[in-house]
């Protein structure tokens, strides 16, 4: 980005809440159903019928509000935006303009530094259009009524990183609070970005587009980088940015104009007659707010106060609820805090990632995990056989103590019987020998390496090491 | 406050409505009788009253998160003016240029 533009950017972040039923009816809100299969008269917008609200997606949202600092109304209305289009049988789309359930809150992407947000609203999802070959789209009507949130930041982020970090904050917030599963692919969550530039130092903001269709992290960075550069290159060359909606595309790494300012909607608001009021008091409040779980930002400081670890680690251990529950099972057994994230973030992480799994479905319980890191503080096994050990539990379901003994692979830690393989090996390598005494002290590598062959790698390291250095040295006084 | 026949044309672009100039003329006539009817609201002081948004005082009705039986795809295919064995079908609308 040329250092003389500051970007403005404010995201617009749409979640499917994980309700069971649709928003205003019975429905099912299940994905990938056959079309037109979820469908009811109040979701196929027939005339004469009368939406309800789901209790659990107004919960939800308050949940959400009570996350983010944000305030949350006291009473708080529906409202009507009308426009056509084939994906919205009714001819609108109950949403919410004034008074919308959340407002002023904020998260917080790195320590002092916040981003606002403007507001949270609830409203219906619209259906699903197929463009057919020809003059004819096919319209799925499923996806009509799924309940979502709206979450508008303020413009307070200028760099495409920053909105990732935002973006994955919000994510993160949504899981641990179990209402929106995050998944961008699928579509239970979508982010739609609001950018301009202006001169550094400039108060007034630019003409700004807004850029849809990112359906992953990597899609939004880029599409935001691509977009700041477009505008500072018109602006560069004196023409000037058009407000304008533009679509991402991924695959040819650019956006493409949607529709121009001359078409901007109007939406025509109004109260939504067929919803009454909804009055949310202290006392709800405060009872929904019972129920919010621990959140990644508190959970990360206290796994570094509590368990002393590196701000990193508790970062990686706490970005999803159920690896930071593994963890706290792992220490549940053994006092080796560090030792148990390392295990989790280098071996654990490596099998899930590789097998594509959930932390659930990790074959070695954390119990199991605690126990062999138990058998390595308390010197029963060295790391290189904790890593076989760690093999094998993934292949069976026995603890690490039977597999020990089962195997074999008790650390030997008896001096005299390493001091005898070591005088050993020394006799058969005077070469080796010889070269170490000359200076080549990393030779000492090879007779490790020896001591570890002949005892099946068994051999508690430190040991081997103190006593060929003193057998060694012992050479050099002769 | 008043109608003019460009009110009338950009209301029945929004509506997806095509009229004729006569029909655009009684309409626009037809609308500001109705305004200059509203307005007589308008000698009422209103100063320190809240908006209505909802006549009826009733708030927070709610419906349990409960799956109900929908209607099957053939019913709710049924009224449509275009449709196959699964979908509705409607004319292309991108607004992609």
């Amino acid at each position: 980005m040329n250092s003389n533009y500051e970007a403005v950017i404010g995201l617009e972040v749409h979640a499917q809440l994980l309700t069971k039923s649709k928003i205003f009816c019975s429905c099912s809100t299940e994905f990938g159903s056959l079309p037109n299969t979820n469908v009811c008269p109040i979701c196929l917008g027939h005339p004469g019928v009368l939406p309800v609200l789901n209790l659990h997606a107004l919960e939800f949202i308050i949940r959400m509000g009570l996350a983010t600092g944000c305030s949350v109304n006291t009473q708080s209305i529906f409202a009507r935006k009308n426009y056509f289009y084939p994906d919205l049988p009714k001819g609108y789309q109950i949403s919410q303009f004034e008074k919308p359930v959340c407002e002023n809150g904020y998260i917080e992407i790195e320590e002092n530094k916040n981003i606002r947000i403007k507001r949270i609203h609830l409203e219906e999802d619209a259906g699903k259009l197929i463009h057919e070959h020809g003059n004819v789209s096919l319209v799925d009507v499923n996806r009509c009524g799924v309940p979502l949130i709206e979450i508008v930041s303020e413009p307070d982020i200028h760099s495409s990183k920053d909105a990732v970090t935002y973006l994955t904050k919000l994510r993160q917030i949504l899981i641990y609070l179990g209402i929106c599963d995050g998944n961008m692919e699928e579509g239970s969550l979508r982010c739609d970005a609001n950018i301009s530039v202006r001169q550094k130092g400039e108060v007034a903001l630019g003409t700004r587009t807004e850029v849809k269709n990112m359906n992953s992290f990597k899609n939004v960075e880029a599409a935001i980088k691509h977009e700041i550069n477009r505008q500072i290159g018109i602006i560069e060359e004196g023409n000037k940015v058009v407000q304008e909606t533009l679509l991402w595309n991924a695959e040819l790494n650019e956006s493409i104009s949607m529709r121009g300012k001359e078409q901007a909607h109007d939406y025509r608001y109004f109260p939504e007659p067929d919803l009454e009021p909804m009055i949310i008091s202290d006392e709800w409040k405060q009872q929904i707010k019972s129920t919010i779980p621990e959140l990644p930002d508190e959970k990360k400081k206290r796994f570094c106060s509590e368990y002393k670890l590196p701000k990193y680690d508790a970062e990686i251990l706490t970005s999803s609820r159920e690896l930071a529950n593994y963890y706290e099972k792992v220490v549940q057994v053994t006092q080796n805090y560090k030792a148990a994230s390392n295990w989790i973030m280098s071996d654990v992480l490596k099998i899930i990632n590789e097998r594509k799994i959930a932390i659930n479905e990790f074959s070695i319980s954390a119990e199991n995990l605690g126990r062999l890191i138990n058998l390595i503080t308390g010197n029963k096994i060295n790391g290189k056989i904790a890593k076989k050990v760690f093999e094998l539990m993934l292949l069976e379901n026995k603890t690490p103590e039977d597999i020990v003994q089962e195997k074999k692979l008790l650390q030997i830690t008896d001096t005299c019987a390493i001091e005898n393989i070591v005088e050993d090996i020394i006799q058969k390598s005077p070469e080796q020998v010889e070269d170490y005494l000359a200076g080549k002290e990393k030779i000492i590598g090879y007779f490790v390496g020896k001591v570890m062959a002949v005892t099946k790698g068994k051999a508690n390291p430190q040991i081997v090491n103190e006593i060929l250095i003193k057998k060694l040295n012992k050479k050099r006084h002769i | 406050m008043s109608v003019t026949i460009k009110d009338v044309e950009y209301i029945a672009k929004l509506a997806r409505l095509k009229f004729e100039e006569d029909e655009k003329e009684k309409l626009c006539k037809e609308m500001n009788q109705i305004l200059e009817y509203m307005a007589k609201l308008n000698e009422l002081d209103t100063e320190n009253i809240e908006p209505l948004s909802h006549p009826i005082e009733l708030n927070n009705v709610f419906r349990e998160d409960e799956i109900k039986q929908s209607v099957s795809t053939e019913e709710a295919l049924k009224n449509a003016p275009d449709k196959d064995a699964q979908f509705f079908r409607v004319p292309k609308i991108i607004n992609v240029e």
